[in-house]
């Protein structure tokens, strides 16, 4: 009884929607078009398959993710351990790490971009360091361009990543460290006997959460690049069909590719965590 | 614990080295601490060195945000790029629509959803587990995957007898589509919540002949306070922060929300390519600076939410 507001809501601001998606991705609906719709079967699926604009978003994403999520975790843990020692600041340092989770991605995007542009202070600062030999148009060169965006991402996420693993590391019981120091072992071994077969439950998680994520990145790919071909994300490919374009059917078919492939992840990580737990 | 630690503290009978005395030594501890709190000091300046540059440059006059040679901290301070932002008509609507829309979305999500949780958290019935698993799974739905069908739903909709005016390019539409991931999240959060509650207030409501609702809303509501507070908290920061949407069925600068106008400036020029970055840079500070209070002043509560969402998961 309690429940029913709630579920009415979920099935007709989700479940509903998502029905409906399936059922556009068969046909040529168009937005605001005069024309009837009618029923294509698989064609959709077929120019999909076949499209190579899809393509090159599927793997711009899936290496998106890979980099982001292997920096953000590889970084997000380092920071944890280090904030898991007791100092003086340690507060005003959580805090700190709240401040880029908290604004939103767009406005990162803005503050990076123009930290980004050929005269700004990345290159700048680079030039005068001697590590650039001169000024570089991060975003606007292809080849650094996914590298500029990962960037933004990385800075973005790496502290929410450090602070959910710090809550992970802050059930660890304290006696297994004092008791493993009677016993001789040095904090390497701390670290691989102790700290990461207990940490591995929230690690997963993390993991799960941040890869769903990257996968359907869209704000900073938009922000910096608009709909520039070859510089899409899966999710930006499918707002501008449906969006810009106006052809909602085919953008419903690539919505639902990406809803598979994302799907596909789930799929992994949970086969991946049943090995490795139990 | 108390044996590990005797242990530790008794003096070991072994000869000390002279350098061994010295880094026990109260100045030597200290100077052991130096490499650590380098790495502290790398993390704090990576965090917080894009807000430094954002300020500099909203401080910075518009011709002189490039120089070349690049001045790290500007020469001629001015305060026109907050003036030039605030002067901007769409700036100012975005900051009230998104504080109107993120705050009734955020209202909306807690009244329906601490309902929810309280069945969630308080009573056994068959499919309850079905009802957490769909929370979970909508809380990492991507909004992506039914773009394509709200967009068609919110320019005019029936649903048998039931016919739904079009609100595209309205808040309406936002107030409705946040809901997807607002709701799943306070439902899931909410219930581990109301979980975490001792029982015995209530049980002593209902022998006193409370009915459900009076126990509901005279027990745990206020005892749930601490967790509508941290809900709140990230429905709201999650609705104020959306882009797909708002980019999607928004058009109107009137109705534009803050991450729309912070994408929209134009320089004197009216070229999207010359971007007047000190405004852009004035505005992203005047949206950041209250985010920060907030944060810090509700750290704890946040933390708490953040756990609660994804660990427990």
């Amino acid at each position: 009884m309690l429940l029913v507001p709630s579920l009415l809501v979920v099935a007709f601001v989700a479940l509903y929607p998502l029905g409906k998606t399936i059922f556009q991705s068969f046909t040529d609906e168009q937005f605001l078009a005069l024309n009837p719709v009618s029923w294509v079967g698989l064609e959709n699926y077929k120019d999909l398959w076949n499209d190579t604009i899809f393509r090159d978003s599927i793997w711009t994403t899936i290496k998106f993710t890979l980099i982001t999520v292997a920096f953000e975790f590889a970084l997000g843990l380092a920071i944890a351990l280090i904030v898991n020692s007791s100092f003086k600041g340690r507060g005003v340092m959580r805090a700190v790490m709240l401040v880029p989770w908290a604004i939103p991605t767009v406005v990162a995007a803005q503050m990076w971009k123009s930290m980004l542009q050929s005269n700004g202070v990345i290159s700048d600062a680079g030039t005068r360091l001697g590590i650039l030999s001169h000024p570089h148009a991060w975003i606007a060169d292809p080849g650094t361009a996914l590298a500029s965006v990962c960037a933004v991402d990385i800075w973005k996420t790496t502290p929410f990543v450090a602070l959910l693993l710090l809550a992970g590391l802050q059930v660890i019981p304290r006696d297994l460290y004092e008791a493993s120091e009677v016993d001789g072992a040095n904090p390497l071994q701390q670290f691989w006997k102790i700290t990461m077969p207990l940490l591995l439950p929230a690690i997963v998680v993390t993991l799960i959460f941040r890869t769903l994520d990257a996968l359907r990145v869209f704000d900073v790919f938009y922000v910096f690049f608009g709909n520039r071909l070859g510089t899409q994300s899966m999710a930006i490919y499918a707002q501008s069909t449906i969006v810009s374009d106006g052809y909602v059917g085919y953008g419903a078919a690539i919505s639902m590719a990406i809803f598979l492939i994302i799907g596909l992840f789930v799929v992994i990580y949970l086969t991946f965590q049943r090995v490795t737990l139990r | 614990m108390t044996a590990a630690t005797e242990a530790a503290g008794r003096p070991v009978v072994r000869p000390v080295s002279r350098s061994r005395v010295f880094w026990r030594s109260p100045l030597g501890r200290s100077l052991k601490r130096v490499p650590f709190y380098l790495l502290v000091l790398v993390v704090f300046v990576y965090t917080l060195f894009p807000f430094a540059w954002a300020l500099r440059c909203a401080f910075t006059p518009e011709g002189d945000l490039f120089s070349s040679p690049l001045q790290y901290i500007p020469a001629n301070p001015t305060l026109d790029n907050f003036k030039q932002a605030f002067e901007t008509e769409f700036f100012r609507k975005a900051l009230l629509n998104s504080a109107l829309v993120a705050g009734a979305v955020t209202l909306l999500s807690l009244a329906i959803g601490s309902l929810a949780a309280f069945a969630l958290g308080r009573f056994r019935f068959r499919g309850r587990s079905l009802v957490m698993y769909l929370m979970l799974s909508m809380t990492m739905f991507p909004s992506i995957a039914i773009l394509g069908a709200l967009y068609t739903m919110i320019s005019g909709f029936s649903l048998g007898p039931i016919d739904l005016p079009n609100i595209y390019d309205t808040l309406w539409s936002l107030l409705f589509t946040y809901l997807i991931f607002t709701l799943p999240f306070t439902i899931w959060v909410l219930t581990s919540f109301m979980e975490a509650l001792p029982g015995d207030l209530e049980e002593a409501a209902y022998v006193d002949g409370a009915t459900p609702f009076q126990v509901f809303y005279k027990v745990l509501l206020p005892l749930l306070l601490p967790g509508l507070v941290t809900t709140g908290l990230l429905a709201f920061i999650a609705a104020w922060n959306e882009y797909l949407f708002a980019l999607s069925f928004i058009q109107d600068p009137d109705k534009y929300t803050v991450p729309l106008a912070i994408t929209s400036f134009v320089g004197e020029s009216g070229s999207s390519f010359q971007q007047p970055w000190g405004t852009i840079m004035a505005a992203t500070i005047i949206i950041t600076v209250p985010l920060v209070a907030l944060v810090l002043v509700f750290q704890r509560y946040i933390l708490a939410g953040l756990t609660a969402g994804a660990v427990k998961g």
